[in-house]
């Protein structure tokens, strides 16, 4: 069984290598990488480390911890990270434990967030391991008086192959040892064939600490005298304060109000306390006239969204039109997404003697520690972030407001204090998946084979608008990138940021509906139209994977039943993914069953099989909501959802059986696993919706409203 | 004005507090008795991380005065263990995945139990229509129903 004792954080104000020191002795691996690939959009924003990517530490007794500045929100990395370490290691998992998302002892990362930690992280978490069995063998060879190659690893002892009465554990040789040694990524890795560890699905290690409660979120966190703090609020977006009255909270007893510098807030000793006070505070505003709404927002979308880019351009579109023989036009537009983790943000800071500790639910606790250090006036160095376990993320725990905020009351009253939000809070300063608009003109030959791809796309960014289909007339244009569209300057009436697979959400939406509209047209079965339309040897794998799991059988027409059937292909994060559901449409109501869905992924070496399932199956069950019912009710900056009793999504009921097959792919190291899952899900239930009664949906979410209009439109 | 003492079993043990009964308990747990498995996600009840079993019933704590456990057998997530056995549905979500991020784990669990202590063999849809009001955002819920009904085809003792 594995410790699943989660390690305690060092005690604040060392420094890792003081941190380090109390393990004791042990062999230290530094791993010193060439920059890799990451992309582009995130290397813009923060900066990559220069020297140290990973830390192993062996300790005497043989335990090995594993230092990442990743974090855990439930994707299930600790443990992957630790296969990771243990395969090439050769220690077994039960002697890992894993030190993630600590600023003080963690190495540096630029955020948990693109499904990166598989495919960044885990090739230098393996070559450190590597190189210390590498390092811990030459040992094992002075020791034990054989050369290297005579020795053989076995769950963390080093035997001598022909005579296994001769060994030495990993423990025993690191024992009054300190190493430190500098390796490249070069470092020989264990291969498919070879792993034993990679490859299975072990019990998560957080699995215990969260069904007996004691996992510790940043909520948990009590420190000696701490504060708990509610912050005074505008009622929209762009308000502006008018008048303030904080006389009647500040005579209540136990209470600390704090006014600085447009920071406002009540603290008390408990939770309940601050909360009367927050309400015994009288404030005012000059709210702004709304400028848009729900309904207006995509023409002013398309018109204020920046200069389009132009991604991909091959051919000549004018040609591509002459060679059809029909031409498709159509918009396709999604609403604003909630985030909506269950954990709303929350932070403790403890800020004294010009150090500030912090505890934060965030997605990027290196992004934090400057953030925070700027706001206390104080050098980063002298900020620690701690990321406990942070309670769902999806893109939304990236900013670190509340980190900011604890960290400033902190500062003004001299007490720790906590920052928790409320529901109300989370939904008003969510930084929401951007609404969106997609154009598209496209057309077919007579043969079925796709002659044009103009594409537009407006205020979502253009991941996952990539055309991996053979298209010889090809444009696509970004009118605004995703990561452009935060803070004041943006075209969106409040704050807009990464939700799970940013941009790909609405371009696979678009983009595999308008496929399904011309095989619908041309009179081809989608799936058959689709693989007449690529040479992609992946794709061709994935679509065939996914159509025999399912049982597919070629229909060229709509079924037009109430009940049908769709397909939809993306790529995004190196990994393949297709989608085929079953749908019960209700034509009295409008409402929309998900009966069935298959989901065949090829995401290259996969390190926990049942890992990656669960994260499948979680992209497709959280897709269900934005695709039938999330989409944020708003007036200009005012937002009108404020907890789940109008903002709904996915609940046990909306849950059809989901399966997943993961496509073999051994040839290729592992791809993101956390997002593929979700972004064919508006477009796989819109065809299904198709097949089902005949009509198309161009709006996410597919409300019953929505099918109810479309089906009297046709 | 001093309140009466206000006395309930908490996870097997008599507890005596003297505080406004007016409180909530989710924020009595998590803070006074420093029990923080019990989750706050909405405070209004549309969540349910926040669930506990106030005699055998599944109950929100963030709609809850104190008042209303006086006298009552109130367990959390922290106490449904037994002798330091995990009960049945911990082992059946760890068992089988029914968790991601852990956040709504502990309502979760807790609104279950509540379940299979009033119906100790459910069918598939009554679990479903029984969970129907407690949310997850990260998609664990497939493996949820899953660890629910082998929790309630074992022979689980029942809290």
């Amino acid at each position: 069984m594995t410790d699943l004792v989660r390690p305690t954080p060092a005690p604040t104000g060392m420094d890792r290598r003081d941190f380090v020191k109390t393990l004791g002795g042990g062999v230290l691996v530094l791993v010193a990488l060439p920059s890799i690939g990451v992309e582009p959009a995130a290397a813009q924003r923060r900066q990559y480390p220069t020297d140290v990517n990973a830390y192993l530490h062996i300790a005497q007794d043989g335990k090995v911890t594993l230092f990442s500045g990743k974090i855990e929100m439930g994707q299930g990395v600790e443990t992957s990270l630790a296969q990771m370490a243990a395969e090439e290691l050769g220690a077994p998992l039960s002697s890992f434990t894993v030190v993630m998302g600590d600023t003080a002892s963690c190495p540096w990362d630029a955020g948990t967030w693109g499904s990166m930690t598989t495919r960044f992280f885990g090739p230098a978490v393996r070559a450190a391991a590597a190189q210390a069995r590498l390092i811990l063998t030459d040992l094992a060879a002075e020791r034990l008086g054989v050369p290297r190659s005579a020795l053989a690893v076995e769950d963390g002892v080093v035997y001598v192959a022909r005579d296994r009465a001769r060994h030495v554990s990993y423990g025993e040789l690191a024992r009054g040892q300190r190493i430190t040694h500098t390796v490249d990524q070069k470092a020989v890795l264990r291969t498919a064939r070879q792993f034993t560890v990679m490859g299975t699905s072990p019990k998560r290690l957080d699995g215990h600490e969260k069904v007996t409660g004691r996992a510790k979120y940043a909520g948990d966190i009590r420190r000696p005298g701490m504060l708990y703090a509610r912050i005074v609020r505008p009622p929209a977006h762009g308000a502006t304060p008018k008048s303030l009255d904080t006389s009647a909270a500040a005579a209540m007893p136990g209470v600390t109000v704090v006014n600085h510098d447009g920071l406002v807030a009540v603290l008390a000793a408990d939770p309940e306390t601050a909360a009367k006070a927050l309400d015994a505070v009288k404030a005012e505003w000059n709210v702004p006239d709304p400028t848009v709404n729900a309904q207006t927002i995509y023409a002013h979308l398309v018109s204020a969204a920046p200069h389009g880019e132009t991604v991909d351009a091959a051919g000549d579109l004018a040609a591509g039109r002459a060679a059809a023989a029909k031409t498709f036009d159509t918009t396709y537009y999604n609403a604003y997404v909630a985030h909506a983790p269950i954990e709303p943000h929350t932070s403790v800071a403890d800020v004294r003697d010009g150090k500030a500790t912090v505890w934060a639910s965030t997605q990027s606790p290196f992004g934090t520690q400057p953030q925070v250090a700027r706001a206390l006036g104080i050098a980063p160095e002298n900020v620690r972030v701690i990321t406990p376990f942070v309670g769902g993320g999806f893109g939304g725990k990236s900013a670190g407001q509340q980190s900011v905020e604890a960290a400033r009351l902190s500062q003004a009253v001299g007490k720790p204090v906590m920052v928790a939000w409320t529901r109300a809070e989370e939904f008003f300063y969510d930084t929401y998946r951007p609404a969106a608009v997609v154009k598209v003109a496209s057309a077919v030959d007579g043969a079925g084979r796709i002659t044009l791809w103009d594409y537009s796309v407006y205020a979502a960014g253009s991941r996952g608008s990539n055309v991996l289909y053979d298209i010889p007339n090809r444009r696509i244009r970004a009118f605004g990138q995703q990561s452009d569209t935060r803070g004041t300057e943006s075209y969106h009436p409040f704050a807009t940021g990464p939700w799970r697979a940013p941009g790909a959400n609405t371009n696979r939406f678009a983009a595999e509906q308008q496929m399904d509209v011309m095989a619908a047209a041309a009179g081809v079965d989608p799936i058959e139209f689709r693989l007449r339309n690529t040479k992609d040897p992946r794709m061709l794998r994935v679509l065939r994977a996914a159509a025999e799991a399912y049982g597919w059988r070629p229909r060229a027409f709509p079924a037009r039943t109430g009940h049908g059937r769709g397909v939809a292909f993306g790529e995004d994060v190196g990994t393949y993914v297709v989608h085929i559901a079953d749908v019960t449409v209700d034509r009295s109501t409008g409402a929309v069953k998900v009966d069935r869905v298959v989901c065949a992924q090829d995401m290259g070496i996969v390190v926990n099989p049942d890992g990656a399932k669960m994260q499948t199956e979680g992209a497709i069950t959280m897709g269900l909501g934005y695709a039938l019912s999330e989409g944020l009710r708003f007036d200009g900056g005012d937002i009108k959802d404020a907890n789940f009793d109008t903002y709904r999504f996915t609940r046990f009921s909306w849950v059809p059986p989901i399966e997943v097959v993961l496509v073999k792919n051994d040839d290729d190291p592992p791809q993101g696993g956390g997002e593929p899952g979700v972004i064919n899900m508006g477009a796989v239930i819109a065809n299904a919706i198709f097949d089902a009664i005949g009509a198309r949906i161009y709006y996410l979410p597919m409300t019953p409203e929505r099918v109810l209009e479309a089906l009297r439109a046709t | 004005m001093a309140n009466d003492p206000i006395q309930f079993t908490l996870n097997g043990k008599s507890v005596t507090l003297q505080t406004d009964p007016a409180r909530l308990l989710l924020w009595v747990l998590r803070t006074d008795l420093e029990l923080t498995g019990t989750k706050y996600g909405c405070g209004m009840g549309e969540c349910g991380a926040c669930t506990v079993l106030v005699d055998g019933q599944a109950t929100r704590s963030c709609l809850t005065d104190l008042a209303a456990v006086r006298g009552k057998r109130v367990t959390t997530i922290e106490g449904l263990a037994e002798d330091g056995r995990p009960h049945p549905l911990q082992e059946a979500f760890d068992e089988h995945g029914g968790y991601q991020c852990g956040y709504c784990t502990s309502g979760m669990i807790m609104n279950a139990a509540g379940l299979l202590h009033a119906h100790p063999h459910p069918s598939r849809r009554e679990i479903v229509e029984g969970m129907e009001g407690n949310l997850c955002r990260c998609g664990a819920h497939q493996r949820i129903v899953a660890a629910i009904e082998s929790a309630a085809t074992g022979t689980g003792r029942q809290p």
